[in-house]
């Protein structure tokens, strides 16, 4: 059994005790342990159930390449699922529960898997439920589902807040080790801006634990030493706890910390993503320890040799009071001694290797610790945790020449260099013969911008393990830490043996899985992950990677550098959503733009519509009221008394200069250098295609300045097609632009009492004579500085009124007080439409959706024939659109006065080459008209002008068609004496 | 009368740092070649320096930015813009110029404290180590455009006026206590 011992523990904290639960039941840890070291210490050695046979999972490993004890920790809107018991530190009050189990974790009934496991080989699933089709969806996914999965995802909303910075420096090195520690050292006193990220809590690395010596020091007191001087370095940025994830383009690497996962409420940041630019990464990133494939290498009690030490040193917890070491190399030896001198037993060290004369097999013989070379496990024996070893010959196939009684079995592959960081951009690999592992292939970095090496890589990272070489920065030829390959526990083992040596704990993926991919024909390694599932779980094969590839190469008879790698992206670890959102939720989850009267709107009930960025009243629904009723009413209101408009969102550009006037001239399709000063005129601007792009009214100001009105939606980009033309085509025109938008509040006064209205306010002179249509003028209105403008989007008699937007509350508040005798209302966007709707008028978006033409459209007399050019003449010359079959704009008219749906198609006979009906033209924008008391709409129509007075049929959202007859576009007052009033 | 009003009304915010919306503030987008004679002098008459490439210059109470080889962001009492727009206009009347008042187009935030530079690091892509002194720089701030200076010990950021409530949010979440970096 997995217990505490009495002594040690270098990062445990005796005297504080933390409570904390696990599948409801309390256990006590201690500060200073992670979730796993606080289990094992409990004896909780079974952890989780594996993702396809249910088979009981236990504790592998110490660091981030755990791919078992994944828990469900904290609860409600803390909870987190998947989350590492290895990097989790404790806390007290910590709740976890496992993973994958139903209905407990000791009786788990999809365990049954487990003995099917012969029927569920790799590929199961393409191959059996590929038949009936429809059966996947509605019977075999959810049935799938429901036995597969691991955390349940949260519920709640996140009760924690995330948030970015920004960092800089010359540079990152990721991995405090003593190779991380000692390049920000070097870094540091040759003055650069240096970063030093190091995942975990401590600094130091493998190298304190395994008491190595650096520079005649305790590794212990080299680090030490080596953090207090970094930190007296100004030039030199420490974080712990800070993950590196990725490194992309042109030296940008991402980082994320956790700064209050162990400290959960504290009120800071649960974690902070850091987006770094560096001159130079430096990838510290040390070495994960391999698995060895024997049968039985998943059962609880079997972890990695290293993981064992780290648990012993770390945190004085000891995995049992038997282990069975069993390596292919002599750093796990230091896992035999570090157990014996701890006071525990090792009955054996089973080493693969026929001879084992290093340094540390010499002194585990000297503790008397028994050594069997050429030796393997040929089982491992238990269910829910490790009960003994079956030895056998690593050359043979498995025969058993003893069993051993042993609590847990310490194992030892070797170990492959983190070389993640390296590849995300393009670092290339090379396989050391030596190591048996892939290294950096330093001939072939990542590149930045300049084509020098973006990442270099140190220590472990690069293959280099002994500290004197990290510190010198030399790389020994590495006879020392040679290590001789063991794919596969013992050589020749049977298909018996193979079907139960685990790869890919997570994802249940074992050596005959990849053998049978191999014989299946999956040559490619990156087929043959996506086949097995081999590397894809949340670990992404930290584990399980190379020895999968290895077994492929042994099937293929290939070499293992021919089958190479699958690709490594980022993030190293998994990084949560939230992280990743930075800032960016709730009432900042994205930039919300107010108007000056947005507030009272608020204030006054109304119904929201996003356009762009900004909110926009649809409308103003009263108590009782449907938003359809407050929008009939709003209509009726502007068309009978005044409606007011917050139309502060309509884009204003200023084009200012000698050219102004020919520049408009390109821009629109009509004229607009002829335009009087003190007029406005209604423009179209098409883009080189010839398509209708934006419309507006334009302004004259003077005789060097106008300003153009754009849509609501189109004033940035407007702008931009502005600013790109003189920029990039007329650079030599002169011609000025300043997107004055949010300069101005507007206000649209709108229906018969608009001029009262004014006229009561006073100021200045808004009568017929002095201001008809389409024209504007400066003044005052109230004491407010205003530009008032007689155009109209309603047919009503209508004033827009500009107005500073720091005026703009206040003068909104003004209208409503003084306008309330002459029955003022505001009204929303829906009532916009409506009112346009019944004149006629096209809107941007809904009459056109880019293919659209001005002649489309009916609206010819703002194209200009004269014009030499304009930006999308040449276009909609073009036969395509120069062709008169091309759907054109027409009224429709429902026989029985119903209302169209929205883009509803007029059918026409017969059917398409696809099988389609025929269509003959589109419903645009249709409603209820309050006004005429039934449903009109617009819509292009083959012909449609031509086609006055017939009958369409147009179908239905529920099916069936309904019949409607072609009428004139203009609804109501077609002879415009409203607006000209 | 009327008194102008700010978008956010002066909203201040106390958490590592401070912040607060100031204004009304004056501003004048201004664009111009820099290289023309009349503009430097005229400038000048009004109380401005021209400042050089992605540079604010101060003057008593009124500051030029370089915003971009043809735009210059004067800012001054929001009560002189009427009668600086005035002395722009006969300065540059025969120079070819566009000025627009843009006073209630913006948002204007001071941010205040001996950490101040770590708000602006977590939401401007800037590396506030090597911003020079009277460096004006344009950038975003998280998802909105922004342009900041360092002054009087902290910093000045501008925004559009209808984003300054996300401004605001996005100031109060990265300035929050426990936030420090």
């Amino acid at each position: 059994m997995s217990t505490r011992l009495q002594k040690g523990g270098r990062l445990i904290d005796r005297s504080t005790r933390a409570e904390f639960t696990f599948n409801g039941r309390r256990l006590i840890g201690h500060a200073g342990d992670t979730l796993a070291s606080a289990l094992l210490a409990n004896d909780q050695m079974l952890v989780g159930r594996s993702f396809k046979y249910h088979r009981p999972r236990g504790i592998v490993a110490a660091g981030p390449e755990e791919p078992n004890a994944l828990v469900n920790l904290g609860r409600a809107d803390r909870l987190e699922p998947n989350q590492r018991a290895t990097t989790t530190e404790l806390y007290a009050g910590l709740e976890a529960a496992s993973q994958n189990h139903w209905p407990s974790l000791d009786f788990d009934i999809g365990v049954v898997n487990n003995y099917l496991a012969r029927f569920l080989p790799a590929g199961f699933y393409y191959k059996t439920f590929i038949h009936p089709r429809a059966a996947w969806k509605h019977l075999f996914e959810p049935i799938i589902r429901q036995s597969a999965g691991l955390g349940s995802a949260p519920k709640e909303t996140d009760a924690d807040r995330y948030e970015f910075v920004y960092a800089f420096c010359d540079v990152l090195i990721i991995g405090g080790g003593i190779a991380g520690l000692q390049a920000a050292l070097t870094a540091g006193q040759a003055g650069k801006r240096v970063i030093l990220l190091e995942q975990t809590a401590h600094w130091g690395g493998r190298a304190v634990v395994d008491g190595d010596t650096v520079e005649n020091e305790s590794a212990e007191e080299w680090v030490t030493s080596a953090v207090d001087a970094l930190k007296t370095m100004e030039n030199v940025t420490l974080r712990n706890r800070c993950m590196g994830a990725g490194v992309y383009d042109h030296g940008y690497v991402l980082a994320n910390e956790r700064l209050a996962d162990h400290t959960p409420g504290d009120g800071r940041p649960k974690q902070r993503v850091w987006r770094i630019r560096a001159g130079h990464i430096i990838s510290a990133t040390g070495a994960i320890e391999r698995p060895l494939s024997f049968a039985g290498n998943d059962i609880p009690g079997v972890m990695l040799a290293a993981s064992v030490r780290d648990y012993v040193v770390n945190y004085a917890v000891s995995p049992g009071d038997r282990t069975v070491v069993v390596t292919n190399n002599d750093d796990a030896y230091l896992t035999a001694i570090t157990l014996v001198e701890a006071g525990l037993s090792v009955p054996v060290v089973l080493d693969a290797r026929a001879q084992a004369d290093g340094p540390l097999p010499s002194r585990a013989r000297a503790l008397g610790i028994r050594v069997e070379t050429g030796r393997g496990i040929a089982s491992v024996k238990g269910g829910k945790r490790v009960t003994g070893v079956q030895i056998c010959l690593q050359a043979g196939e498995g025969a058993v020449m003893e069993e051993i009684a042993c609590d847990a079995v310490a194992m030892s592959g070797g170990w492959s260099p983190v070389v993640h960081l390296w590849s995300h951009c393009g670092g290339k690999l090379i396989w050391s013969e030596t190591l048996s592992a892939f290294v950096p292939d330093s001939a072939r970095p990542p590149l930045n911008h300049d084509g020098s090496a973006m990442v270099s890589c140190v220590g472990a990272a690069a293959g280099v393990y002994d500290p004197a070489d990290i510190i010198a920065g030399t790389d020994s030829d590495g006879a020392a830490t040679a290590i001789v390959p063991v794919w596969m526990m013992p050589q020749g083992a049977p298909i018996g043996l193979r079907s139960k040596m685990w790869l890919d704990y997570q994802n249940d993926v074992k050596v005959s899985d990849v053998q049978l991919a191999a014989r299946e024909g999956y040559e490619s390694v990156e087929h043959t992950k996506r086949y097995t599932t081999l590397g894809m779980a949340t670990d992404q094969g930290k584990l399980s990677n190379i020895n999968g590839l290895a077994v492929l190469s042994q099937a293929l008879g290939a070499e293992i550098p021919q089958v190479g790698t699958t690709t490594f992206r980022p993030p190293y670890t998994p990084v949560t959503i939230g992280a990743l959102a930075g800032e960016a939720r709730g009432e900042i989850f994205q930039p919300l733009r107010r108007t000056p009267m947005h507030d009272w709107h608020d204030q006054n009930g109304a119904y929201w519509e996003p356009v762009g960025l900004w909110r926009r009243p649809y409308c103003y629904p009263r108590a009782g009221e449907t938003h359809d009723q407050a929008v009939q009413r709003e209509v009726i209101n502007t068309r009978e008394k005044l409606g007011l408009l917050d139309a502060s969102t309509l884009g204003k550009i200023i084009v200012k200069g000698p050219d102004a006037g020919r520049f408009l001239d390109m821009l629109y399709t009509n004229m607009m250098s002829n335009l009087a000063v003190g007029k406005c005129r209604y423009g179209l601007m098409c883009n080189e295609q010839g398509f209708l792009s934006d419309d507006g009214v334009v302004a004259r100001i003077d005789e060097d300045t106008w300003l153009c009105h754009t849509t609501s939606g189109g004033a940035d980009r407007i702008h931009g097609w502005m600013e790109d033309w003189l920029q990039c085509e007329w650079w030599d025109w002169k011609v000025y632009t300043a997107n004055v938008t949010e300069q101005y509040a507007q206000v649209a006064v709108v229906g018969p009492n608009a001029r009262k209205l004014l006229e009561k306010i006073g100021g200045m002179d808004v009568s017929k004579e002095a201001l008809p249509f389409m024209q504007w003028a400066d003044g005052s209105l109230g004491g407010f500085p205003v530009r008032v403008y007689r155009i109209s989007f309603s047919g009503e008699l209508s004033y827009e009124i500009a107005i500073p937007a720091s005026h703009g509350a206040a003068f909104w508040d003004m209208l409503h007080r003084e306008g309330a005798e002459f029955g003022a209302m505001p009204y929303g966007t829906e009532c916009l439409h409506v009112l346009r709707a019944e004149k006629g008028f096209i809107m941007i978006g809904d009459e056109t959706d880019g293919t659209v033409t001005p002649l489309d459209l009916g609206l010819g007399w703002a194209v200009s024939k004269k014009k030499a050019d304009f930006l999308g003449k040449r276009g909609m010359e073009r036969t395509y659109l120069a062709d008169p079959e091309r759907w054109k704009l027409v009224g429709l008219e429902t026989l029985d006065g119903s209302v169209l749906s929205d883009g509803a198609y007029a059918v026409a006979p017969g059917t398409n080459e696809n099988g389609q009906r025929n269509t003959e033209g589109r419903v645009t924008s249709t409603y209820y008209s309050p006004t005429l008391k039934k449903g009109i709409a617009m819509g292009l129509i083959k012909n449609g002008p031509d086609r006055m007075g017939e009958v369409v049929e147009l179908n239905k959202v529920d099916g069936g068609t309904v019949k409607a007859r072609i009428v004139d576009a203009v609804f109501f007052d077609k002879e415009g004496e409203k607006g000209n009033a | 009368m009327h008194n102008p009003v700010s978008a956010l009304g002066g909203e201040m915010f106390e958490g590592f740092a401070t912040i607060r919306e100031v204004g009304p503030m004056g501003m004048i987008t201004l664009r111009c070649k820099m290289d023309e004679k009349p503009l430097a002098t005229t400038l000048k008459k009004l109380g401005f320096s021209l400042p050089d490439q992605r540079r604010i210059s101060h003057g008593k109470d009124r500051s030029a930015g370089w915003m971009s080889p043809d735009e210059l962001l004067l800012i001054l009492p929001y009560a002189d813009v009427a009668a600086t727009m005035e002395g722009l206009a006969s300065g540059l009347a025969k120079t070819h110029h566009l000025a627009a008042d843009v006073s209630d187009a913006r948002a204007m935030f001071r941010i205040e404290g001996e950490k101040a530079d770590q708000v602006l690091a977590k939401l401007c892509p800037v590396d506030l180590k090597t911003l020079a002194p009277a460096e004006l720089r344009r950038t975003r701030a998280a998802q909105v455009a922004a342009a900041f200076w360092a002054q009087d010990g902290g910093y000045t950021l501008v925004s559009f006026r209808s984003v300054a409530g996300y401004v605001m949010g996005i100031l109060r979440h990265a300035a929050a206590k426990g936030a420090e970096i």
